[in-house]
């Protein structure tokens, strides 16, 4: 199972299940969708960012948190705060007492342009921010948090917290944020129209792009040192502290990159959608997110971007039949997952699909073995293949493995 | 060995004046011991005597009151658990504590003294040295076999040798054991014992036990605390026939 070339990658049980779902989304879904349906995938796969960074953050390390939506919000008003200003020049808003600034400011009465939203002028510095500011902030929190070793519980709630104030702080400062409506009115993206059909297909390609190098950076994390360590802290905190491991940076570490995840899918999801407002990042929608991530499975981040689009799905399909019946379908689908099965979809996949997968690939494994004997009989030690050398899951020991 | 060579200043480990209060009641009050390099010395004493706070404030799991703790010449109670890992002291808690999920080959590596930043942990390569060293350590625990074994598959005994092969591949210079043969069987104890034997050839090791026929197997000298003090100190043999010791723990 070494992969010492790249291509080789791709046909181990893991590439293939990164291939499955390239397929899915770069040829299937584009092929069998209409530009407004594949528009809306895009917009749920927004939101597996999100699960991912969950996926490693709460999953892996332990560390629950409710306020995921903030950091999609804020990613997400970057990007609009970008794109709103593009669409407010000078002589698209010729009729406004003050020209030049956005349409939501000359209501409110102010006279010029807030001097936070004067670097987003620039698109790199808006490239940069949409990392940056979540990143920033999940910094602070988690800086003011894991040093004085809160955690748990109290750690969910203060998220929680925290994104009930943003909400707050971006609803009741109107003239700044644009209020309750959020950012709205987006035309272009440096000259580029994002509303025709052709855009947003592009979009959703540039989207997928972006998903898969998050996996990919995920999926490096978890198979490094670091990885094992954010799995060790959360069983036992003490033992990887008395390791020599100061803990509260590899909290603050994992809970910065988990903002990172959401920061990018928050700017897709302003350029898919169009704009961005308050309902999209509160605690009902961070709590949301928390759920795309335990269906389709915390401890797996391809889990996780699957979870994301059939929650998402059922929440379209459900609304557009029975609105009233949706936040009930939800918590119903929320109380079985953690009832039923606690690992998601992933973990109902491991339990009752790769057993019959396990039978396949013997099958064609014993065939190659016997196919190149003399590979075999070089090998030192052969006892170290396993059938959990196939585990996506586990990066498991083998002395020839380098 | 005796208590001779004790005025020269280059002790291992010099804890003066200790004292560590919880809401007023004083689990450790002003202890003072010292270890010499390669010294295995064993605490023992009564439940509640403060054997398990002494070894806390030594790691840093609990701060200190007042008092100072002096490892070759750097002053611990100051320093971060993580920083005094990294300035040589180990420490094995008393119910086994190993990462259930990692396999014993991931228990023992990620106790690999490498790699201990977030960055470092990030660029950590499973290189030649490494599996060698988790080899080498594997042997000496008696988990060779279990290597690709999940932490969670290994019986209790073996739990407790995993935690200190983890300690061990951190090459500490003062090992901390809270009671490691505690709910072995016979054998597990027999092969315990001969593997702190082995580990103390290059290690001063700092234990506490209960198991009398243990602590005689292993110990230069025992330090016997009752009520967050020293009650008497010696050989195994001095402190068995001293009578303070006989009224408090070992009884008539």
């Amino acid at each position: 199972m070494k992969s010492s070339s790249p291509l080789k990658w791709f046909a181990t049980r893991e590439g293939l299940y990164y291939v499955a779902l390239a397929v899915l989304l770069v040829v299937l879904l584009p092929l069998a969708l209409d530009p407004f349906r594949l528009n809306m995938v895009g917009k749920y796969l927004t939101y597996a960012f999100v699960a991912i960074g969950l996926v490693m953050c709460w999953g892996k390390a332990g560390i629950l948190s409710l306020g995921q939506g903030v950091f999609f919000g804020l990613g997400g008003y970057c990007m609009a705060m970008f794109l709103k200003l593009e669409a407010s020049t000078p002589e698209a808003t010729a009729i406004q007492s003050t020209p030049g600034i956005p349409d939501f400011m000359d209501w409110n009465q102010l006279t010029e342009l807030p001097w936070f939203w004067e670097p987003f002028h620039s698109f790199s510095f808006t490239l940069l921010a949409v990392i940056g500011v979540p990143v920033l902030l999940a910094f602070v929190i988690g800086f003011a948090m894991f040093t004085r070793r809160v955690g748990g519980v109290y750690f969910a709630i203060i998220t929680q917290a925290i994104a009930a104030i943003l909400t707050i702080l971006i609803i009741g400062q109107q003239g700044y944020t644009g209020g309750v409506n959020g950012i709205t009115d987006l035309q272009t993206l440096n000259g580029w129209d994002i509303r025709t059909d052709e855009a947003r297909t592009i979009l959703y390609f540039v989207c997928v792009g972006m998903l898969f190098l998050c996996l990919f950076v995920a999926r490096l994390v978890q198979n490094r040192k670091l990885g094992r360590i954010l799995v060790a802290m959360n069983a036992q905190e003490n033992r990887v502290r008395f390791s020599g491991y100061d803990v509260a940076a590899f909290k603050i570490f994992v809970f910065c990159l988990a903002a990172a995840f959401a920061g990018v899918g928050g700017a897709m999801f302003t350029l898919i959608v169009g704009f961005m407002s308050p309902s999209f990042i509160g605690i009902v929608a961070s709590i949301e997110m928390v759920i795309f991530c335990a269906l389709g499975g915390r401890l797996s981040i391809l889990g996780a971007v699957y979870g994301a689009l059939l929650v998402n799905a059922a929440k379209s399909g459900f609304s557009e039949s029975f609105p009233e019946l949706w936040p009930f379908a939800m918590g119903a689908l929320f109380i079985g997952v953690v009832l039923a099965f606690p690992n998601g979809l992933a973990g109902l996949y491991q339990t009752y699909v790769m057993p019959l997968e396990d039978k396949i690939f013997k099958r064609n494994k014993g065939a190659q073995l016997e196919a190149k004997p003399a590979e075999k009989a070089a090998e030192p030690k052969p006892t170290a293949e396993k059938t959990s050398d196939y585990d996506p899951m586990i990066d498991s020991y083998s002395p020839e493995k380098s | 060995m005796s208590a001779a060579k004790s005025k020269s200043g280059d002790f291992l480990l010099a804890v003066e004046g200790l004292t560590v209060s919880f809401d007023g009641f004083k689990a450790v009050d002003d202890l003072s011991f010292y270890l010499d390099p390669k010294e295995i010395r064993v605490i023992i004493g009564p439940n509640g005597a403060g054997k398990t706070t002494v070894l806390d404030l030594i790691c840093g799991k609990t701060k200190a009151t007042s008092g100072s703790i002096k490892f070759d010449g750097k002053e611990l109670t100051k320093l971060k658990e993580h920083q005094i890992v990294h300035s040589g002291v180990g420490r094995k808690f008393q119910t086994p504590s190993v990462f259930e999920d990692l396999t014993v080959f991931e228990n023992l590596e990620v106790s690999y003294p490498k790699g201990h930043s977030v960055m470092g942990a990030l660029g950590f390569k499973r290189d030649a040295e490494v599996i060698k060293a988790v080899e080498e350590v594997a042997e000496t625990i008696f988990l060779t076999e279990a290597l690709n074994e999940p932490a969670a598959s290994l019986s209790h005994g073996q739990k407790q040798w995993l935690e200190i092969g983890m300690l061990l591949i951190q090459k500490p210079d003062l090992l901390m054991l809270d009671e490691p043969v505690a709910g072995m069987s016979v054998t597990e104890r027999k092969k315990t014992a001969e593997l702190l034997r082995v580990i103390t050839r290059d290690h001063t090791v700092l234990v506490i036990e209960h198991d009398m026929q243990f602590v005689g197997d292993i110990a230069d000298r025992v330090t016997v605390m009752h009520q967050g003090k020293v009650l008497s100190e010696g050989s195994i043999e001095h402190v068995k026939s001293d009578p303070k010791v006989i009224e408090v723990y070992l009884g008539h």
